[in-house]
């Protein structure tokens, strides 16, 4: 709040801020996965995350996701410090304001591509009826409005991170974090996935995109560049379209 | 600061069908672990319906047999010789207030074959008594074929068959008249018993009447001595009877006099089946201990292989509370369904087991509810470790690619 407090009143509170952000994992010695970070990110941004294997990217998607507590420094997402919160309010925030998209799409065998998309709301006690509208609205937005009855096992690699990425936005999350969407898909079912996050952002979802793709990488309005838990270079921060 | 934000809840009907889909997913698998607790509940169910059927049908016989017979037996004396019942014992016992009817019977050294042509040394273990007429109402008993014997028979070579005894010397029916070679005489068979569950020396014995003993056989009066009498009471005072029998029988030695209820020895069977109930519940026992086992297994090698699972749920907004539920419901419910069919394959054996005997089938429905409880149960331990595990998982860790 304090924070909120002495920040000029033209400046818009950032969907996910980190502060001098460490991440040491145990080891002999202790591994700093992440050595001090800041970022923020501002409503409407669309950007990308890139760097080598074992750079820390991955894990600098999970801490801005709260998926994962720094051992030092603050993370805030709209405005709450996530290492004061409870498990339960940390579970909680992480289910209301971040959209995850994983690299293996992480889909449940047994559901239908609607039944996947409604999971994501199923803890916040949403009546099942209220669940399928939301999720049926997701998937057509995604393109995929005609498979909501197939099991994952049915639909194609690319339809399969269609569903992911209607499972993260079902929710109308603050932001959408995707870690390698491309990453199991070819070449073109990729391209077609990058123009769905495009046309999202432009709809106004604010995307932060783990990626190889240094094609898809330099089309994007900021690039962060990681590099042994720092980063290395950062293309600003691009103004929300 | 985090007001703005509700807490996740999870509602009890949405976590019922994340198990039922969970399971259905992996059909075979829940199959085979179930199948481990069905097994154990279905042995344990059968095991309970079996032995209260039997019990039931024990019961029911003694109900029918009545519990007021009592047999009266010489004892031994103190110097442990074979004592023998007074002459005056029948006819004694007989006249004691409650008793209904009395009946005695002597063993004779005789033997009972098909035919002279048999070896004496042939008996088929066929005993060979004289009794009065009275026995088989006494008993209680009931003819197979022909007649019992009667006042005019008893003095002449007629012969009644126990119903073992008629069988071990081939005789089948009556309608040929055929005789049997007694002692040194052939003797009609006027009369077989059908077997007699109170007094089961009876089945293997060959009845004639007391004149017949000594008038046929040729035996000394003072040897036919009486060896048993039965005695059938009035059930509210055969405590009493039981009190006065051996001084009525043997006056001058009433230690040398042995009173039994044959009723007893059915009871006795009773309490003996519930011994062996005990023993096969326990080996039930242990076949749902290892259904358990089983579950438990099987759900830890399913949260190490839905790790990205239950890390995609922990990111949808899952509490470590809601994951562990998740996992418990779902070993509760496989073993609850494995109970369930548990216990209907364990009321299916009881029903056929006792069909077959013509048991009555017995039952309580507090068995069918005890042995669901207890699958649930087991269901619950074995998926307390898993799902403590499971939630445990840090979320981070769970969603990393493998």
């Amino acid at each position: 709040m304090t924070d909120r407090a002495i920040r000029a009143a033209d400046e818009p509170v950032p969907v996910v801020e980190l502060v001098d952000v460490v991440k040491t994992y145990p080891a002999f010695p202790p591994v700093r996965a992440i050595d001090g970070v800041g970022l923020r990110v501002n409503p409407g941004e669309l950007f990308a995350i890139v760097g080598q294997s074992g750079s820390g990217k991955s894990t600098l998607l999970n801490l801005a996701g709260a998926l994962d507590r720094p051992t030092s420094g603050v993370v805030r997402i709209d405005g709450d410090d996530v290492s004061r919160l409870s498990d339960a309010r940390l579970s909680s925030l992480r289910g209301r304001r971040i959209g995850f998209v994983f690299q293996q799409f992480v889909l449940i065998d047994g559901l239908s591509a609607l039944g996947n998309v409604a999971t994501a709301l199923i803890y916040r006690g949403m009546p099942a009826a209220d669940r399928r509208a939301r999720a049926l609205a997701a998937l057509e937005r995604v393109g995929l409005g005609h498979r909501a009855r197939h099991r994952p096992g049915e639909l194609s690699g690319g339809e399969q991170q269609r569903v992911a990425i209607a499972r993260a936005l079902v929710g109308d999350p603050s932001i959408v974090l995707a870690d390698e969407p491309t990453g199991n898909v070819d070449h073109s079912t990729g391209q077609q996935l990058v123009q769905l996050l495009h046309d999202l952002h432009r709809d106004g979802a604010t995307i932060g995109v783990v990626t190889h793709d240094l094609a898809f990488a330099s089309a994007l309005h900021r690039v962060v560049t990681i590099r042994d838990g720092r980063i290395e270079s950062d293309s600003g921060t691009g103004a929300p379209q | 600061m985090s007001g703005s934000t509700p807490v996740s809840r999870l509602r009890t009907r949405d976590g019922l069908a994340i198990a039922f889909t969970s399971l259905r997913t992996r059909r075979l698998r829940a199959t085979l672990t179930g199948a481990g607790v069905a097994i154990g509940i279905a042995a344990m169910v059968a095991v309970f319906g079996v032995s209260t059927s039997s019990q039931a049908d024990l019961l029911a016989t003694l109900d029918a047999l009545g519990t007021d017979l009592l047999t009266v037996k010489p004892g031994q004396s103190y110097l442990g010789a074979e004592t023998a019942l007074p002459v005056s014992a029948p006819g004694a016992i007989r006249r004691v207030g409650a008793v209904e009817q009395a009946a005695a019977t002597a063993e004779l050294k005789a033997t009972v074959r098909r035919t002279d042509y048999v070896p004496s040394s042939q008996t088929g273990g066929i005993r060979v008594a004289a009794t009065e007429v009275s026995l088989l109402d006494t008993l209680q008993g009931q003819l197979a074929g022909g007649r019992f014997l009667d006042n005019a028979s008893t003095e002449y070579p007629a012969v009644v068959l126990g119903a073992i005894a008629a069988r071990r010397l081939g005789i089948d029916g009556l309608e040929e008249h055929p005789s049997v070679w007694l002692g040194e005489n052939w003797f009609a068979v006027v009369g077989v018993l059908q077997p007699l569950p109170l007094a089961p020396e009876i089945d293997s014995t060959a009845l004639i009447g007391f004149p017949a003993a000594e008038k046929v056989l040729g035996a000394e009066p003072t040897s036919v001595r009486t060896t048993t009498v039965y005695v059938r009471t009035r059930p509210d005072t055969i405590d009493d009877i039981r009190g006065v029998l051996p001084r009525t029988a043997n006056p001058e030695s009433p230690e040398a006099v042995r009173i039994s209820r044959p009723s007893d020895a059915l009871a006795a069977r009773a309490a003996v089946n519930t011994t062996f109930t005990a023993l096969l519940l326990g080996l039930g026992a242990v076949a749902l201990l290892v259904g358990g086992v089983g579950i438990a297994n099987v759900m830890v090698i399913a949260v190490l292989e839905r790790r990205s699972e239950i890390g995609l749920r922990r990111a949808l907004g899952a509490t470590r509370r809601h994951i562990r539920a998740q996992f418990l419901l779902e070993a509760i419910v496989l073993s609850g369904i494995g109970g369930l069919v548990g216990v209907s394959i364990g009321g299916g054996i009881t029903v056929v087991f006792a069909a077959n005997r013509d048991w009555p089938v017995v039952m309580p429905p507090k068995v069918l509810a005890a042995a669901t409880t207890l699958a649930v149960l087991v269901g619950a331990l074995a998926g307390l470790y898993p799902a403590a595990r499971a939630a445990r998982l840090q979320p981070a860790e769970a969603v990393r690619p493998r």
